[in-house]
Order: C-alpha cells, then sequence, then structure tokens
C-alpha cells in the first residue's frame, strides 16, 4: 500500500454533498496535481463527520486540523498556504460561538471532545466505498472471532452480558431478542436492519449507513449466526439516495472478499443480504409493518403475538434490529461484554446516537455516553443557543417524543430517565427549542404530522390525531375554551391507551408533555388571546413604535401586500386588514421600531 | 386447552381462540362494531378493547385480534376499559352520527355528550367490506387507498373494478348503511332515544312483538325526550 504524508478526508455525508463537498474534492485534487503533490497527499471523501452545520467540511491528517465552511475559492490558498508552505489557514477553522481565537485541531472542538465513538468510530476518517479501509481499522475481526471461535449460544451470551438495547426506540434487550428468535422452531430465519429512519431532524441511521456501512453489515451477520439464519434483508427508505449506493457497494464489495454469501470465510456458514427500498411511511419503521411492507403488502402494523420471532418476514421467524443495534454488535464481539457494560447507566448500556437539531449552535449528529445529561449535549457539545436567547425545551424521541422542560435539563439520559418524564429516547432526535417557540404550535406540527403519517386502521389513532390537531388548531387561532383543554388531555390519555402499535401509543406524547409542563401557556391563547412566544399569526398583532420610528421606508418597500403606508421621515403605520403576519418588516427594520404583540 | 384469568375468574378455552370467543363462550358481553362472524378480525375500531396484563403492566389490547394465552389475566370492564371504550364511540359518533347501529352504541355505554364537530361523513372505515369482498366474496374489488386521516374505501384508482359482481355484500355488512338511526337529534348528533325505550306494542299484546327478540330495534316504540325533557 502507498503511504502519504498527509491525508485530506473530505466529508461526503449528505450534508456536505449537498453544500458542494464532491466539487471541493475535485478542486483540491487539482490544485494537487498542479502543484505535483499527488505522490505525498492523498484526498479521501469519507463518512459524515456529524458536524453537518459546518459542511463542507476538510479534515487534514495526521495533525487533524479542522477546516469547515469551505468554498471552491478557498481551495488554492488552502493548498498553497498548509499543504506547501505548512500555515495552517486561521480564517477557514471554526470559531466557538462568542469566542474570537479559531480552534485549530478537530479534537479541542466542544463539538467532537465530548463525544465518545463506538457505533460512528469509523466516521470522517475511512471511504465507505472501499471495504480495505474498513478491515484496517479492524474490521471483519469479530465476525472472524464470532464464526471461528463461537458457538452461537456464546454469542448471544456475550450480546446479553453486554446490556445492549435496541436503539430504535423501545429499547428492548438485544441479546434477549435474538435467543427467542433463536429458539423458535424452524429452519429458515430471516434477519431485518431497519433503516425506516422516519422521524423529523433525525438522521443518525443515515450517517451509519453512509459512514460505515460494513459495521451494519458485519454486526448483521454475526447476528446471523447467533441466530441461525441464512438471508438478511437491509430496509432503507428511498429518501435516502447515498446511503443505498454506500450499502449496496458494501454488499458487493463484502460478497467479492468472501464474508457475506456462500461459505463465509470457509467456516461452511452462508448468509447473504437483500436491499429493500422504502416507499415512504413513517408506520413502516414499526416491525410488524416492516415486514408487511418487504412483503410487498400495505406497511400497516398487525397484532402481536405472535411476535416476529415467532412468525415474521413469510411467516418465518425474523428476528428485526435498528441500524444502530446492528452496528454497536461488532465492537461488543470484538472488545468484549464488559468493556461495553462499563459504558452507560445502570439500565442501559453504550453510547447513543443523537441528532442535535433546532435552536442550537452546533447542529449535527453526536454519539455519547448513556448517563450523559442533556445540560452537557445542549451547552457542551451543542454550543447552546443561538442569538443569547433562552431555552425553553428539547423534545426527543421524535414525533411521538415529548417536550422536556428546563427543570429536567440535569436528567441523566437513559431509556427509563426519559420515559419517566414524559418523553422517550425514540430513535434519537433531539430537536432543541428557544423562548421564541409556541409549545401549542409545537404539538400541533407533531400532531399534523402523526395524523399524516398514521397508517389509518385503529379509529383512536386515525380520527385520534385528527382530532387533537383540530382543537390544537382551534387553540392557536384564538377559539380555544377550557373545555376544550379538559377535552384534549382525556382524548391524548384515550389514544395512548387504546391504540394497537407504536405509533398510536405514542402519538399523545407531544401533547401531554406540552400540557404537562406548558399548561400556562396553553391557557394564555384561550383566556387572554395571547401566544407568549408570539409565533401564533391569529393572536399577534404588528405596529409601528411612533417614537422610534425614522420613516426610513424600509419596511414600506419589503411590504409584499402594501400593508404599511407612510411618507419618507414619517411615522409608518401598519394596515392590520391588509397585514398578513409575514415578518418581514421587523426583520429589515433597522431602528427596533416594529413591535410583536 | 389454555388456562387463563378472565375477570378474576381461572378458566380453559381452546388453543386458538380469540379473547373474544372466549368471552362469548362464557357469556360475557363485549361490544363490537367492525368484528363479525366469518370475516378476518381486523381490530380497528377499537370497540372491543380489553384490559390485558402480565400483573405489572396492564395493557388494552382488541379481544378480537388477541389471542388467548397461558396465565394471561384479562378484565373486561375496567375503568380504563369503559372510558376508552366510551372515547371511541364519541369519536365514531363524531364521523357518522347518522348509523343506528353507533347510536345504540352510544346509548349502551351511556355516551350522551359529543365534544367534537360532527361530519357526517358516514364511512367509519371499519374496513368489514373490504373483508366480505376479499374473505366470502373472494373478490377483492374494494381496498384502503392512502393513509392516516385521508384513509378511505375505494376501487382500485376509482374506477369500476372488473372483479365487482355487483353482488351487494359490501352494502349488506356495512354497520353505518345498514339502517340509519331516526332520532340523532340536529344540535347534538346524539339520539340517546333508546336510553328512554317504551314498547308501544306491549300496552297492546302480552309479549313483545319484535323480530327475533331484538328488543326496540324497529325503532317504533323509542319515545324522544323534548326539549324541556319530558317524554
Amino acid at each position: 500500500m502507498k503511504q502519504y504524508r498527509t491525508h485530506l478526508l473530505v466529508c461526503a455525508g449528505t450534508g456536505c454533498v449537498a453544500c458542494n463537498s464532491y466539487e471541493i474534492k475535485k478542486t483540491l485534487e487539482a490544485e494537487i496535481t498542479k502543484r505535483k503533490l499527488q505522490d505525498e497527499i492523498t484526498v479521501i471523501a469519507t463518512g459524515c463527520n456529524g458536524f453537518c452545520e459546518r459542511g463542507p467540511i476538510v479534515v487534514v491528517q495526521p495533525e487533524g486540523i479542522f477546516y469547515q465552511r469551505l468554498k471552491t475559492e478557498d481551495i488554492p490558498h488552502l493548498v498553497e498556504e498548509h499543504l506547501l508552505k505548512g500555515r495552517p489557514v486561521k480564517k477557514l477553522m471554526y470559531v466557538p460561538p462568542k469566542e474570537e481565537l479559531p480552534v485549530p485541531k478537530m479534537m479541542d472542538i466542544g463539538f467532537f471532545r465530548h463525544q465518545l465513538l463506538i457505533v460512528l468510530r469509523n466516521r470522517g476518517r475511512i471511504d465507505p466505498e472501499n471495504i480495505e479501509e474498513y478491515i484496517a481499522f479492524d474490521g471483519y475481526q469479530a465476525l472472524e472471532k464470532a464464526l471461528t471461535k463461537m458457538t452461537p449460544e456464546q454469542i448471544i451470551g456475550v450480546v446479553k452480558e453486554s446490556g445492549l438495547r435496541g436503539r430504535g426506540g423501545a429499547g428492548f434487550p438485544t441479546g434477549l431478542k435474538w435467543e427467542r428468535c433463536r429458539k423458535a422452531p424452524g429452519d429458515e430465519k430471516y434477519l431485518i436492519c431497519n433503516g425506516d429512519e422516519g422521524d423529523p431532524g433525525a438522521f443518525m441511521d443515515r450517517s451509519v449507513l453512509e459512514a460505515d456501512p460494513h459495521a451494519v453489515l458485519e454486526g448483521m451477520a454475526i447476528g446471523a449466526k447467533a441466530i441461525g439464519a441464512q438471508k438478511g434483508y437491509i430496509y432503507v427508505r428511498s429518501e435516502y439516495p447515498l446511503a443505498l449506493k454506500r450499502i449496496k457497494i458494501a454488499i458487493e464489495q463484502a460478497e467479492e472478499y468472501g464474508l457475506l454469501g456462500k461459505n463465509i470465510l470457509g467456516t461452511g456458514f452462508d448468509f447473504s443480504v437483500e436491499v429493500a427500498r422504502g416507499a415512504g411511511a413513517f408506520v413502516s419503521g414499526e416491525e410488524t409493518s416492516l415486514i408487511a411492507a418487504i412483503e410487498g403488502k400495505i406497511g400497516i402494523p398487525r397484532q402481536r403475538p405472535p411476535y416476529p420471532a415467532q412468525k415474521g418476514l413469510w411467516k418465518k421467524p425474523t428476528n428485526i434490529n435498528n441500524v444502530e443495534t446492528w452496528a454497536n454488535v461488532p465492537q461488543i464481539i470484538f472488545k468484549g461484554a464488559k468493556w461495553y457494560s462499563e459504558i452507560g447507566t445502570k439500565t442501559s448500556k453504550g453510547t447513543k446516537i443523537f441528532s442535535l437539531v433546532g435552536k442550537i449552535n452546533n447542529t449535527g449528529l453526536v454519539e455519547v455516553p448513556m448517563g450523559i445529561s442533556l445540560k452537557d449535549i445542549i451547552y457542551e457539545i451543542g454550543g447552546g443557543i443561538p442569538k443569547n436567547k433562552k431555552f425553553k425545551a428539547v423534545q426527543t424521541g421524535g414525533p411521538s417524543g415529548g417536550c422536556i422542560p428546563n427543570q429536567h435539563l440535569n436528567l441523566p439520559i437513559d431509556y427509563e430517565s426519559l420515559t419517566e418524564v414524559g418523553s422517550m429516547m425514540g430513535s434519537g432526535g433531539m430537536i432543541v427549542m428557544d423562548e421564541d417557540t409556541c409549545m401549542v404550535d409545537v404539538a400541533k406540527y407533531f400532531m399534523n404530522f402523526l395524523r399524516d403519517e398514521s397508517c389509518g386502521k385503529c379509529l383512536s389513532c386515525r380520527e385520534g390525531t385528527h382530532r387533537m390537531w383540530e382543537i390544537l388548531d382551534k387553540i392557536t387561532c384564538g377559539q380555544g375554551t377550557m373545555e376544550d383543554l379538559a377535552t384534549l388531555e382525556e382524548l391524548a390519555m384515550a389514544v395512548k391507551d387504546a391504540s394497537m402499535c407504536g405509533l398510536g401509543q405514542t402519538a399523545a406524547n407531544p401533547v401531554l408533555s406540552a400540557l404537562k409542563y406548558f399548561q400556562g401557556e396553553f391557557v394564555s391563547h384561550i383566556k387572554d388571546k395571547k401566544c407568549p412566544a408570539r409565533v401564533c399569526k391569529p393572536l399577534i398583532k404588528y405596529t409601528v413604535i411612533p417614537d422610534r420610528c425614522t420613516g426610513c421606508m424600509a419596511c414600506l418597500k419589503v411590504c409584499a401586500y402594501r400593508a404599511i403606508e407612510g411618507k419618507r421621515k414619517e411615522v409608518h403605520k401598519i394596515l392590520q386588514e391588509k397585514c398578513t403576519k409575514c415578518g418581514s418588516c421587523l426583520q429589515v427594520c433597522k431602528f427596533e421600531a416594529v413591535l410583536v404583540e | 386447552m389454555i388456562n387463563f384469568k378472565l375477570n378474576g375468574l381461572e378458566v380453559q378455552v381452546e388453543d386458538g381462540s380469540t379473547i373474544l370467543e372466549a368471552c362469548k363462550f362464557f357469556g360475557i358481553e363485549i361490544p363490537t362494531l367492525c368484528y363479525m362472524e366469518g370475516l378476518e378480525s381486523y381490530g380497528g375500531c377499537r370497540m372491543c378493547l380489553v384490559q390485558i396484563s402480565d400483573d405489572k403492566n396492564p395493557k388494552l389490547v382488541t379481544a378480537c385480534t388477541y389471542p388467548v394465552e397461558e396465565g394471561l389475566n384479562v378484565r373486561t370492564n375496567t375503568k380504563r376499559v369503559i372510558s376508552a371504550r366510551k372515547m371511541m364511540v364519541e369519536l365514531l359518533l363524531s364521523v357518522s352520527s347518522d348509523s343506528k347501529v353507533i347510536q345504540d352504541l352510544a346509548s349502551k355505554l351511556n355516551v350522551t355528550k359529543l365534544r367534537f364537530a360532527s361530519r357526517h361523513e358516514d364511512c367509519i372505515l371499519c374496513g368489514r367490506c373490504v373483508r366480505m369482498c376479499k374473505d366470502q366474496m373472494q373478490s377483492g374489488a374494494i381496498g384502503f387507498t392512502e393513509r392516516g386521516y385521508k384513509k378511505k374505501i375505494e376501487t382500485p384508482f376509482n374506477i369500476r373494478s372488473e372483479v365487482c359482481r355487483l353482488c351487494g355484500g359490501c352494502i349488506y355488512v356495512c354497520p353505518v348503511c345498514q339502517t340509519r338511526c331516526q332520532g340523532p337529534d340536529a344540535d347534538t348528533d346524539i339520539c340517546n332515544a333508546c336510553l328512554t325505550l317504551e314498547p308501544t306494542c306491549i300496552e297492546v299484546h302480552d309479549d313483545y312483538q319484535c323480530w327475533l327478540g331484538t328488543t326496540g330495534d324497529c325503532g317504533t316504540c323509542v319515545k324522544k325526550e323534548d326539549k324541556e325533557g319530558k317524554k
């Protein structure tokens, strides 16, 4: 293998690709060739670094210098200065919020420093489309160990001992799940990898598939040996073209190297993997629904029991785990159960990937040990709330999770603690909200999502989410009554109780948690007809503060509906009957003369 | 045979029975709507909810789809069950207040107010017609389309299906099409007249003259309360 003095790792996750990172890579290569450095420096496209907000990202190794928000114009200068003259370019480095000096090294940046990488250990480090790079970082060693030195019972024993729990949301102990499927009668068994990640603002599974597809394949092959399955399916949403492309390449390469397919590593063990493309339904992430979708039926959940471990795909025993769960497995087998179980809390072991989004400085994907507090994630890793705004709540667990307010920020994160405060782990979405977020509006948003994405089978979920949305809509329009609030709560409880699958049973969480922690906000919408966060349009009014208005006409020009009248150097007036409350005048006014109330 | 606990009693049923079948066998009444003998159980209307538990986490499941398991503890009339069923009836009423089947359920479960805006949409998506067409007529001319609150029952591409034999089975089993409730109040969309049943026939004859003993089903004996509360 050729040795290079410097490796340039260009992030090629979906976020950075959207910011033109392939173009950056091409320019880098061109510039390097131009300066005849191609034998000393290599450029590699890696999986997602997680710091998507700062894309496109290039990391220079071995020094670990982190360049962010690059443009193609910057590249000649960067190559000239850093790679030729050895002077890192400060203006392209990351500057933490509220600070002035840039942080040159990747691992000194708060966002990366507090993370613990197990599942995403190869992110931003290897080329996901090259199996040799994965193998170079201990890849497929766990599979070799599992196939040659361990019995299926031993593998299940190690996974059980490690304390690994399902990362898809419910947190069922993985070892126990495998054991049930192993013990189920039948020779023909299936494995499924659930990559149907539909939560708004969540992209953990996508990133794992994009950055390290072989880890998932290796985990599945180990699981297949443990359970006695011959065939596996990876169900990926069609909305993830890059993940689909990379997992397909990975399967091809693994088959070529004899790590998948017939007679793996000469041990006589057969296991093949096929990719199944999702058709874009949130509910298909539910296991029985996903199985129906792979079988070519409508993705609608069915009553359990029988559980998939007894009767799953094509009515055969089936074991289904989330992408992140599968990606944990090789590390557990390779490094042992003891090592893994030392990370995390009493009931939840290992690490969890969260996608940190919303009103936060460092948007992106983070992998942290279980038991870390919400505060650490939001302030240490996330860098706090932008524009000096106040933190209000964090929504965890996607649309069926709940909002966690300020008073629970010190909560150590694990499956149980999140459920206790009325939310859930879910697949790991984390949406941060600041003081400008209206909680009634947020609950309405999620209810709108769920009434759309409910499969519509259970009356409770189909009609319940729709009616909850209706009531919330009424409240945000200022037409709600206190009776509506009581009805909303009663309905939410009934939907939670009466629905069959996980979607319906958790659909009421956004409403219930908002009612629990932010009742006051609901009441002020109803009684005072005011939206405290000034979000709900029917309840707010834009006016001009005469003392501050200089008559600059900036707002007048920007108003598309001609709802502002006034002359130069005279106080302007907003015509309420024409105003659509778009907020453009507020944005352009340099004198803070527009008042929202 | 499977041993399990039904409302506190140790009972035995045949393998493969659902909770609903077991309850029927032991004479425990459970309200149903989308369930129909001869059709595959669907579990969509959530009327037949019962509470099951392994003593730790009691949860509600539909009796029509849940198979009886060894050692299961089933309770059919807990507070949680009743209030969930009542909410389901209220939701059903809000979609289709003209259905006699639904109004009867409302009266039976003592649902006396409707807090949601009535839509008078008629179809409650119980799927009886779909299953009738598929299971009994072996046809599959109609099916569900869309999802969530936009879900509806249609022929493929909303044009006349080639496999439809116009047998009318779908209409025959529809709980909304069958009989119309004559009573619902225009203001409240609730009838509740069955709560104040006063058979007129028994004044004339010595016995109810109802068909097959289905008391009150003809509707003629039902008197409505007027605005002042007089009958």
